[in-house]
């Protein structure tokens, strides 16, 4: 389920990044008084063995986006939620450091999706489910329900963010159909995985869960500060962003054409109106947006940049341009190679001088 | 487990490459690391069909590989080992959008196959990006400039911690699957029933070791906080590095660079 930067807009990863960050920054505070000793080497281990698990995937054609398992239920049930949010963080953060495997501006998007639905929506289910006396069975029932409910909302989620971004071309309905029954297997198979590992580490080290049961005592979480500030700061990051990048409209600002097709959103450039138009962009995104394949929604596109400020900018329509675009372009990247070589000729006769 | 092997040598050979000197290395780690956000940025900030003005961003890609003295070689391989993901990510897109939006001489291109190759040339200067900082940085230094910046303490800790127990179970898993064929020679895989008390046994293996290096640790005095070998100084080439590098990055994402030199290029041969 990891996103890349290559189909992510700054406004989305923008967005993303400071709602992940916000919870990151939640979970290290709520977590500070019940952090034992005992708890860090947990969670490292666990991380470990989730890092491993994720290195198991399958890309998925069209929608940059990749399916493996999740591994988010297993943290929680194992660490509770809010050191298992902070373990998918650092997990997908050395995933996308060292393996490009979801980009560094996606990191946001990508820990949104596997960390925040099974930490802190689908936890409070497993535990209904297995309620004050666990038994295998329930333990099985509770890993694939959360489990499922986890990776679908989590690849709805990338269906969300990379169609907001604007940049893949895949219309709404071919994105779910691809994304959603992948998930569904993958959920199946997490939660027997989940499962299985849960009840051996139960039966071996009941004192294991304990600690984890540590966060059972205190007082049931409210959802709503969390998706609050959650919504109020995607909103503020969202809208800074797109002023930022409003000098040059690009995919937000199209897709809103598209979309809503009105000219009196536009005419209203104060910020209040601005940041609602966003808002109401954002929620009747969708119902436009499943069936694509008439002709007449892209035409929008291909039109629009020309109207745009950047005259000279790639695709304008002139053909002169386009020629002129691709030869500057293909000077730039030999001169790119050609400075490489050249600084790294100064640096070789510089050693050679010095040794 | 044969991608998690070269993924853990990969690792290595990176964090190898980090202790290198070199005038990018010898850059103040919180430098490198606002710089190559601000090129992330940069670069998805691109309309979606654009293609010739991202150019000149290899160009600062080109100058830090050679000044950081980083193998192109390797980066190559990298990139090679990420492209299936980012050649099937925008597969589609010249199948669905078809609407033609230039001509070059006689070819007629459609928008989808612009955005293709929009998105590998996103795809190719993001992964590079991150991997120059990393290789120039080392994965430690990298985290502590993120503390520095601002990142919540245990979420650094953890990372580290991360990244000390990926080794750790690699090793564990290692030993099992050592014991296992020591014992089983005519069958190299455990059969599918013991996969799940396989799993478990590694994880209570690698918790119990992992307890012990931190308690081990915690014994030498580890309180939390890092404490790079170099420490963190701010000098003037840092200053003037981010400086420069944003100025850079303006002037390739609004300046036109590539049309105007190949304008330029016409005017001069015609």
């Amino acid at each position: 389920m990891h996103m890349a930067d290559a189909l992510i807009s700054p406004q989305v990863g923008g967005a993303m990044w400071a709602t992940s960050l916000g919870l990151a920054a939640y979970s290290a505070h709520r977590l500070k008084p019940e952090m034992t000793e005992r708890k860090i080497p947990l969670m490292g281990v666990l991380g470990a063995f989730v890092f491993a698990a994720q290195m198991i995937n399958v890309t998925i054609p069209a929608t940059g986006s990749s399916g493996h398992l999740g591994g988010g239920m297993i943290l929680t049930i194992l660490l509770g939620p809010y050191a298992a949010f902070l373990v998918m963080f650092s997990i997908l953060a050395v995933q996308a450091l060292f393996f490009a495997d979801g980009g560094l501006l996606a990191l946001g998007c990508n820990v949104f999706n596997l960390g925040f639905w099974p930490c802190f929506v689908f936890y409070p289910l497993f535990k209904k489910i297995i309620g004050k006396s666990p038994t295998h069975g329930r333990i099985m029932t509770g890993s694939i329900a959360s489990g499922v409910l986890s990776l679908q909302l989590g690849a709805f989620c990338v269906v969300l963010q990379t169609l907001l971004s604007g940049i893949s071309e895949l219309p709404f309905g071919a994105f779910l159909l691809l994304m959603q029954p992948i998930h569904l297997g993958i959920g199946i198979i997490e939660g027997i995985v989940t499962a299985a590992v849960v009840s051996f580490v139960w039966q071996a080290r009941p004192e294991l869960l304990e600690l984890s049961a540590d966060s059972k005592l205190e007082p049931a979480m409210s959802l709503k500060p969390i998706l609050v500030t959650f919504a109020i700061v995607a909103l503020l990051v969202g809208t800074l962003l797109s002023w930022f990048a409003s000098t040059h409209p690009d995919g937000l600002e199209w897709a809103l054409f598209r979309v809503t097709g009105k000219e009196e959103l536009e005419a209203s450039p104060d910020g209040l109106h601005a940041a609602m138009a966003k808002l109401q962009e954002k929620t009747s995104f969708m119902p436009d947006y499943g069936f694509p394949e008439t002709p007449a929604t892209q035409e929008p596109e291909a039109e629009q940049p020309a109207t745009e400020a950047e005259a000279e900018a790639w695709p304008a329509i002139s053909a002169g341009t386009s020629v002129a675009g691709v030869v500057g372009g293909g000077i730039v990247l030999a001169l790119a190679v050609l400075i490489g070589t050249l600084l790294r000729l100064v640096q070789r006769r510089q050693n050679v001088a010095v040794s | 487990m044969t991608r998690l092997d070269t993924a853990i040598s990969d690792v290595d050979a990176l964090d190898r490459l980090a202790t290198r000197g070199s005038p990018i290395h010898r850059l103040d780690p919180r430098a490198k690391l606002v710089v190559t956000a601000l090129f992330l940025l940069t670069v998805v900030s691109y309309p979606k069909y654009n293609v010739v003005e991202m150019t000149p961003l290899f160009l600062y890609l080109a100058a830090l590989l050679a000044l950081g003295r980083i193998p192109a070689l390797m980066l190559a391989r990298y990139l090679l080992l990420a492209c299936p993901f980012a050649l099937l990510a925008g597969l589609f897109n010249p199948l669905i959008d078809r609407q033609v939006v230039t001509y070059l001489g006689p070819l007629a291109v459609t928008g989808g196959w612009l955005s293709f190759v929009s998105i590998l040339i996103r795809f190719t200067l993001t992964v590079s990006a991150v991997l120059l900082l990393l290789a120039s940085t080392g994965y430690v230094a990298v985290c502590a400039a993120l503390g520095k910046l601002g990142a919540p303490r245990l979420l650094i800790i953890q990372f580290l911690m991360l990244y000390r127990f990926i080794f750790i179970l690699t090793d564990e898993a290692a030993r099992m699957v050592r014991a296992h064929s020591l014992r089983n020679p005519d069958e190299p895989n455990p059969p599918l029933r013991a996969w799940g008390s396989l799993a478990g046994h590694l994880l209570l293996r690698a918790y119990d070791r992992g307890q012990r290096v931190h308690t081990a640790m915690l014994a030498r005095g580890f309180d939390g906080t890092l404490r790079l070998p170099q420490g963190f100084h701010w000098s003037m080439a840092d200053t003037l590095f981010v400086a420069g590098s944003s100025g850079f990055l303006l002037l390739a994402r609004y300046g036109h660079l590539a049309t105007r030199i190949g304008q330029w290029t016409m005017e001069l041969a015609a």
